[in-house]
């Protein structure tokens, strides 16, 4: 992560509060904003090699173990999984702290993309975790076992996180919002273990859950297939990151070209309510004059209240990512104009 | 709760709506220019005053809250097809209900503040903003205790095999630490999701698995008080060990409370 100011991404995250900018300004933000993929490649190629290495170690070196046999190698993926989800949930809690105290927008969004990935990882490892207890227990699903229902617990808290983020319009307040929710959240993950843990009895004694009293070339498995994971989630993170900066980067370049919609998916509907209007609708008249008059005669009847031009930046959106943030913006601004 | 008329508002009857109640102290006495804020706990006495002044005088949550409960144990009733319920199963139901019931509360907490600009108001007035989060927490601790006054009694003479009377002194201790959880963390819920656009959804959505360690503390310490056969005068040690889970969690959640809610009330 380069320690650089990106003087664009900050304005472009809110583009109907910050004013408009020279285009010199702007141009020098894409210069620095262009950096932004860097050190990907290598990230990419070490996950590569950490999970080709574990998946080796897990398929042909680790020893099938005598009671649960080959199925048992499904540890190697659910707990490392588990791990780095639990650890993704507690570090975007971090992050929204750093974003509390320092009311830099990045860490708002770091703490968004850390949260997001563990969410994907968590179903992996609800998922994983279901496979595995319906071969040695029997069951695809387990409420003895304390670990598998705070897990779940976590899971729907986490769940709301989303839903929550993207039901608040004001996008400071959407940051501001969901650090609260993250903290919050982050604060329960180890509580909420905690009560769980004391209102089971143990089903297993947690001999898989620590590598302590593993054997050595299980252990060293373990601990190959925890970094390979951790390697992953480190890639996945940088890469939803910089798409995300990158598509905030083509949003501000679509402004400074004049593209009346580039902006509007995300203020579409501030105006439905009377008071949060008042704020978002002043500066977007000081910042699009240029746009609404020359779009005003190209505008066709069909297209209610954005420029034809507007409506093919919406749509080559579409494979540019497959998160869930754009799903939803995108729905939105389909949904509601 | 009708002011008694004023000399100062008998002169100026027009504007007796639109004007805020001047206390007789202000009448007595020119008002000082330079005063010191209120500290923290006359904000939140004032606000408080506030919250059960709306309550008794709109009657919108506890009223609702409470026959809300009392159906439920009907549908309970129904639904499990049993006339009395003893033990963990009645522990549940109580605790469900409780919840449930509870949840109406949280969700309209903060919506005639949100409606009507209390926030505006509060964030003009140079007091602490921790004051609105003890405040409410406090207005809902009084609801659930009244929503409990009548949701107890009424599950002791529905659904209750045992007799409640021997139970109660025991359950009091649960409920009340229970009750401090439930409000900490839905005065902290229902801040978040009255911003929101679907807050009525979010709000139970957020607080139900936020209080899932609550309801295993509650369930699982009432439980032991809810069966038949009771030995009387003995404490069972987990019985214990629920209540400081409780307890511990009901302070951390209050901290935690206290540490971010700052930060819902900013603009």
């Amino acid at each position: 992560m380069s320690s650089r100011t990106f003087p664009l991404e900050k304005r472009s995250e809110n583009p109907e509060i910050s004013p408009q900018g020279s285009l010199k300004r702007e141009l020098r933000g894409f210069r620095t904003d262009a950096e932004h993929g860097r050190g990907l490649r290598a990230l990419s190629i070490a996950t590569v090699a950490a999970m080709a290495s574990a998946l080796a170690l897990i398929f042909f070196y680790a020893p099938i173990e005598a009671e649960e046999g080959f199925l048992q190698k499904i540890f190697y993926l659910h707990v490392p999984l588990a791990i780095i989800t639990l650890c993704g949930f507690v570090i975007g809690g971090i992050l929204a702290i750093v974003h509390l105290r320092t009311r830099d927008r990045r860490w708002d969004l770091r703490s968004y993309v850390a949260i997001h990935m563990s969410l994907i990882f968590g179903v992996g490892t609800l998922i994983t975790g279901s496979i595995w207890a319906r071969g040695s227990w029997g069951h695809w699903w387990v409420w003895s076992e304390p670990t598998l229902v705070s897990f779940l617990i976590v899971m729907l808290l986490y769940a709301t996180y989303q839903p929550l983020r993207f039901a608040i319009e004001d996008p400071e307040r959407q940051a501001r919002y969901a650090s609260v929710f993250a903290i919050v959240a982050g604060a329960f993950v180890p509580l909420n273990f905690l009560a769980v843990r004391l209102s089971t009895e143990y089903l297993h004694p947690r001999v898989l859950g620590s590598s302590s009293n593993l054997p050595a070339p299980m252990a060293f498995t373990f601990l190959v297939s925890l970094v390979a994971m951790t390697l992953l989630y480190a890639t996945l993170y940088s890469y939803e990151l910089t798409a995300k900066r990158t598509r905030m980067l083509l949003k501000a370049r679509s402004r400074i070209l004049g593209f009346q919609g580039a902006s509007t998916p995300r203020t579409g509907r501030a105006g439905s309510s009377p008071e949060r209007a008042v704020p978002a609708a002043a500066p977007r008249e000081v910042a699009t004059p240029i746009t609404t008059s020359a779009s005003a005669p190209l505008r066709l009847p069909c297209s209610r209240r954005r420029s034809p031009v507007a409506r093919t930046t919406a749509t080559w959106r579409l494979p540019t990512s497959c998160s869930s943030r754009s799903f939803w913006s995108m729905w939105r601004s389909w949904r509601f104009g | 709760m009708s002011a008694t008329p004023t000399p100062s508002r008998a002169l100026a009857p027009l504007t007796r709506e639109a004007s805020p109640p001047t206390t007789p102290a202000g009448q007595t006495a020119p008002p000082r220019i330079s005063r010191r804020p209120p500290g923290i706990w006359a904000t939140v006495g004032a606000l408080l005053r506030k919250e059960l002044l709306v309550e008794l005088r709109t009657l919108e949550s506890v009223p609702g809250m409470s026959l809300f409960a009392v159906t439920t144990f009907v549908v309970f009733h129904f639904a499990l097809n049993q006339n009395t319920v003893s033990g963990d199963e009645a522990a549940g139901i109580l605790w469900v209900t409780l919840l449930f019931a509870a949840m109406l509360g949280i969700n309209r907490l903060f919506v005639a503040d949100q409606d009507q600009g209390g926030f505006d108001a509060f964030l003009l007035a140079p007091v602490d903003r921790s004051a609105m989060l003890l405040a409410k927490a406090l207005a809902l601790l009084a609801y659930l205790a009244v929503l409990e006054l009548i949701a107890v009694p009424a599950f002791g003479l529905l659904l209750l095999a045992p007799p409640l009377h021997q139970t109660l002194p025991d359950l009091l201790l649960v409920l009340v630490l229970a009750d401090v959880g439930i409000a900490a963390i839905g005065t902290l819920v229902a801040a978040l999701a009255v911003q929101t656009r679907a807050r009525d959804l979010l709000g139970p959505l957020l607080a139900l698995p936020l209080l899932v360690p609550v309801v295993i503390g509650a369930a699982r310490a009432s439980s032991p008080l809810l069966v038949l056969t009771r030995a009387g005068g003995h404490v069972d040690p987990s019985q214990v060990r629920w209540l400081a889970t409780l307890a511990l969690y009901d302070l951390v959640f209050g901290l935690i409370a206290y540490a971010v809610f700052d930060f819902l009330l900013e603009d």
